[in-house]
């Protein structure tokens, strides 16, 4: 159990590793609020399809597992989007249009069509609990060096005065410059362990 | 001239001159390599340099020198730091740094050119592999990135021979904004009398270099004369008063197209290897410069137009690739 939960934040982190769920990745980790507020709501949204998939996994025909798998997805994002309507409106409007997509995360499909469909309901549920907080992590560790280097800000404080943040990191050529630069660190890192 | 055998004037060469251009050993050695074509357009751009300083006064002088410093030791750290060998002697971060700074205003605040020389070579050309693998001039995607980082300080000028710090806008700039009063003449523009970058100002001084590396037959004319010939004729079409009306010289003489063109658009790394491949390559680096400048958002285009041909490279050399003797066009022979 603590392997499948251990594996999603290192050896297998959907983002560093993976390389899932890119799209809001780059879209909204231009704060460190942000990425924190995405990896929580994806990671109760892995959480909750990963246990009702394994639980339903016989019952379900294969021919047609992937459209009831984004059933279950979508019910579990409806359910977060519309919490997130009700306590934090101002989070649900800075993430926008990438709350409802969770649906078509690839992160959430990825680990029911691998992993919850042919595990035990305990082990999907760590599976999922890694992965969410790999994810999180990842989000951190991302927007955090996008609002430094990009807004010269830390969780909305201003770091330095008279720093000039660069404003093409804020940009999603700034998104796109970060990911590949800490996928190539984290593969030479992987690398030097190895040999 | 010697023929490939060592005789002078033999039966071969005289009846049939430069149609042997494959012979059997022993060849003859040129020392040439890409250590000297580097530093050959090193000294080819001095000229530019010098007619920056005169117009600009000090400050140009410091920009250039932390920017060929930055790239310098930006190049020898990642070198040591990924154990390969230490190469900054072979001219190309040196030149690389060189233009970058030539593409900067003469009163950009210091770190400006440090930070930008640093991305230069670190982004630009070492995350691809170093000198030889980079897909876009460096010097370029150094430039780029300043500009969408720190558009204030890449977008305020130095006022010209105004040693107070004054500050004006570019010709370009004024004419995108509808404020060109034509007070410049074409001498005082092709002198470098105008607001801009400090190596592009001077087009008396790159017209010189780009004549040394024509001498030398470091560049061919297949990619500034296109570029040049089409961004002129772009502009002259689609004129403000209606078709062929445009004001093509002043469009030439102004900004970064002569610099670009003679020295940038010709980096071998980055530009097609075919002749009929940097034809198509400098055609679409005048039509983009000139789309950029006449119906874009910045009022010059001239570094975005050269990058996106960086990046159309590969295509064009796949199609532009020469026929093997013998080979292909087996249908039409049968």
């Amino acid at each position: 159990m603590i392997r499948e939960f251990l594996k999603g934040i290192i050896k297998e982190n959907p983002t560093f590793v993976l390389a899932l769920g890119l799209c809001p990745t780059l879209a909204v980790s231009v704060s460190v609020i942000n990425g924190i507020g995405m990896g929580i709501a994806a990671t109760f949204v892995l959480l909750g399809s990963n246990m009702i998939i394994a639980l339903i996994k016989n019952g379900i025909p294969d021919k047609i597992r992937i459209p009831c798998y984004i059933v279950v997805i979508a019910t579990f994002v409806t359910i977060t989007e519309l919490t997130m309507k009700a306590y934090s409106p101002a989070l649900n409007r800075a993430l926008g249009i990438y709350v409802p997509l969770i649906v078509v995360n690839c992160i959430v499909l990825g680990r029911a069509e691998a992993f919850a469909s042919k595990s035990s309901v305990m082990s999907s549920f760590f599976d999922g609990l890694g992965m969410g907080v790999g994810f999180t992590l990842a989000l951190i560790l991302i927007s955090g060096i996008r609002e430094v280097l990009g807004a010269g800000k830390i969780m909305g404080q201003t770091l330095v005065k008279g720093f000039d943040p660069a404003f093409v990191i804020g940009m999603p050529s700034g998104a796109l410059l970060v990911i590949g630069l800490l996928l190539g660190f984290f593969n030479i890192l992987k690398s030097r362990k190895r040999a | 001239m010697r023929c490939s055998a060592g005789q002078r004037k033999c039966e071969v060469c005289l009846t049939m001159p430069n149609k042997l251009t494959v012979s059997v050993s022993p060849h003859i050695h040129k020392d040439e390599s890409v250590s000297l074509i580097m530093w050959t357009v090193v000294v080819s751009l001095i000229p530019a340099g010098v007619a920056g300083m005169v117009i600009f006064g000090r400050s140009a002088l410091w920009v250039v020198l932390l920017g060929i410093i930055t790239a310098l030791a930006t190049e020898a750290l990642i070198q040591l730091v990924s154990r390969r060998k230490v190469t900054i002697l072979d001219g190309s971060a040196f030149l690389t740094g060189l233009l970058l700074a030539y593409n900067l205003p003469p009163n950009v605040p210091f770190w400006l050119p440090i930070v930008g020389s640093f991305f230069a070579i670190a982004i630009g050309k070492q995350v691809f592999g170093g000198l030889g693998q980079n897909i876009f001039n460096p010097a370029l995607v150094g430039r780029v990135f300043l500009m969408a980082s720190w558009p204030r300080y890449m977008t305020t000028f130095a006022k010209p021979l105004d040693l107070d710090a004054v500050t004006s806008a570019t010709p370009l700039m004024l004419l995108k904004e509808g404020k060109w009063a034509g007070t410049l003449s074409y001498l005082d523009l092709f002198l470098g009398k105008r607001g801009g970058c400090i190596g592009e100002v001077c087009i008396l001084a790159l017209l010189m270099g780009a004549a040394f590396l024509f001498y030398k037959k470091y560049i061919s004319w297949h990619i500034p004369a296109t570029y040049i010939m089409t961004a002129a004729a772009c502009v002259y079409v689609f004129g403000p008063g209606g078709l062929f009306t445009g004001d093509w010289l002043f469009h030439v003489l102004s900004g970064g197209l002569i610099l670009g063109a003679f020295f940038m658009a010709t980096d071998y790394v980055t530009s097609p290897l075919t002749y009929k491949g940097q034809i198509i390559f400098g055609a679409g680096c005048g039509l983009l410069t000139a789309i950029i400048r006449l119906w874009g958002g910045y009022p010059e285009g001239v570094s975005y137009a050269i990058l996106m041909m960086n990046g159309a490279t590969p295509i064009i050399d796949r199609f532009t690739r020469n026929r093997i003797y013998g080979s292909g066009r087996q249908e039409a022979a049968t």
